[in-house]
């Protein structure tokens, strides 16, 4: 477990049950000394070098010994004109691309059933929950909705959605501080999500971890509520920067605090110049006819473009078919 | 914050790399990370270690290259350098700023044999 968030693995559940196991890349390959000779004769370290301190400022690995020549002399730590290639392997790969690889196949699998996803983020107590019942019932009997709750523990948030008539599916992360494309993946075909419907995906209580995973979705939307502080997106940035839409939330309360609302969405968009915001109230409703248009306008870009996508497909299969004629004997 | 995955995507995208490159060992992992990532290097060093335990790269040294912020000023019309996301403009002084480099968290190479 990670000690500075609690981050780990190990114990999530997805609707109570343990998940899959994850898609390993690869087995692993145990350590072996390389073997004598061939072109690791050449490789014998001087015992007067040393490898100097790894750290981020510190060049480290500069290397005296003949015929022994690594990277990361430069100030750049750049390679060492020199080097032997066969010892270097450019991988170039972001450290998150399993995670984008799934979420991007969870788009996929979204957009050909014409679903619009949005995945809320906040800090636990922002109001999250309340928000989505409210949602769920504004739109009931006009957009199908269905929720997957992201928790540590328990099914609380789920049974509250429940309560709305609406499906909902609890993931547990266990130690985890975030949900990522995986879990969201196995959630997906056990939702019996309706063609044309809202998803929403309702993350951990927490406005660091989940910026940097993508599971999929169309938006990430970020709720602010007015009892936090006010400074919250220069304080956490990578949230707004990562969220398409900020909702200002319990604006009911302002007239109790002493919270700038003005400030609150300046400093945001200090961090996210094209950050859309709506306040709203899932007390008194206000702002929830901003908030439900921008999701409809959600949904007829996503039912839009997967009327193209069939088309598209359509068209295809004409051409082939036309192309297995022409060449039929 | 979320180092520990993080540190396990590297474990994956290495072990991946030593399957297809039928290399033993990794003695040097080297990363890109972006001045505006979500990454917090130190931490992620102190999940590194543990992760790497029992694979390929069990004792390797993590170097990180550090890549420079940078944003588009919409005011200025040009690309300028920022440290961090919530940086306004150092040239106008607008937060009109939308970052354009220095996101990334990559694995550059590694030093194998």
């Amino acid at each position: 477990m990670c000690t500075v968030c609690g981050c780990g693995s190990g114990e999530v559940t997805i609707g109570g049950a343990r998940p899959a196991v994850r898609p390993a890349p690869g087995a692993t390959v145990a350590w072996r000394p390389a073997a004598g000779g061939g072109h690791h004769a050449h490789h014998e370290h001087d015992p007067a070098h040393g490898h100097g301190p790894a750290g981020a400022s510190a060049p480290g690995h500069v290397h005296a010994g003949e015929d022994h020549l690594h990277f990361g002399q430069g100030p750049a730590r750049a390679h060492a004109p020199g080097l032997s290639q066969g010892q270097m392997v450019r991988i170039e790969q972001d450290i998150l691309g399993k995670n984008d690889s799934l979420a991007g196949a969870n788009r996929t699998w979204l957009a050909e059933r014409g679903i619009l996803a949005l995945n809320l983020v906040s800090s636990p107590g922002s109001g999250k929950t309340t928000l989505l019942c409210r949602t769920i019932r504004e739109l009931a009997g006009r957009t199908p909705v269905a929720v997957i709750e992201g928790d540590q523990q328990t099914e609380f948030d789920a049974e509250r959605i429940r309560e709305t008539g609406a499906r909902a599916l609890q993931i547990n992360t266990g130690k985890g501080c975030h949900l990522d494309a995986h879990m969201v993946g196995q959630a997906l075909p056990r939702l019996e999500l309706a063609e044309n419907s809202l998803l929403l995906i309702e993350n951990v209580g927490n406005l660091v971890c989940p910026a940097a995973f993508d599971l999929g979705e169309a938006h990430k939307v970020v709720i602010l509520s007015v009892t936090e502080g006010e400074d919250k997106p220069l304080k956490y940035p990578d949230m707004f920067a990562a969220a398409d839409l900020m909702l200002l939330n319990k604006v009911d309360l302002l007239p109790h605090l002493t919270f700038d609302a003005e400030r609150a969405i300046d400093f945001a968009r200090r961090v996210n110049p094209r950050l859309e915001v709506i306040r709203t109230s899932a007390t008194t409703g206000e702002g929830f006819d901003a908030w439900l248009g921008w999701i409809g306008r959600g949904l007829g870009r996503v039912s839009a473009s997967r009327v193209e996508t069939v088309d598209a497909l359509k068209r295809r299969i004409a051409e082939l078919e036309s192309r297995l004629a022409a060449n039929a004997p | 914050m979320h180092e520990m995955s993080l540190a396990e995507g590297i474990r994956g995208i290495v072990e991946q790399a030593a399957t297809e490159g039928g290399f033993a060992r990794v003695k040097s992992i080297v990363l890109e990370i972006g001045a505006l990532s979500s990454v917090e290097v130190e931490a992620l060093r102190f999940c590194f270690d543990a992760v790497m335990r029992d694979t390929v790269a069990d004792g390797a040294t993590m170097e990180v290259v550090d890549v420079p912020g940078a944003g588009w000023c919409m005011p200025c019309g040009e690309t300028v350098p920022i440290a961090a996301l919530y940086d306004p403009c150092p040239k106008c002084g607008s937060y009109q700023v939308q970052a354009t480099a220095g996101t990334e968290m990559r694995v550059r190479e590694l030093e194998v044999e």
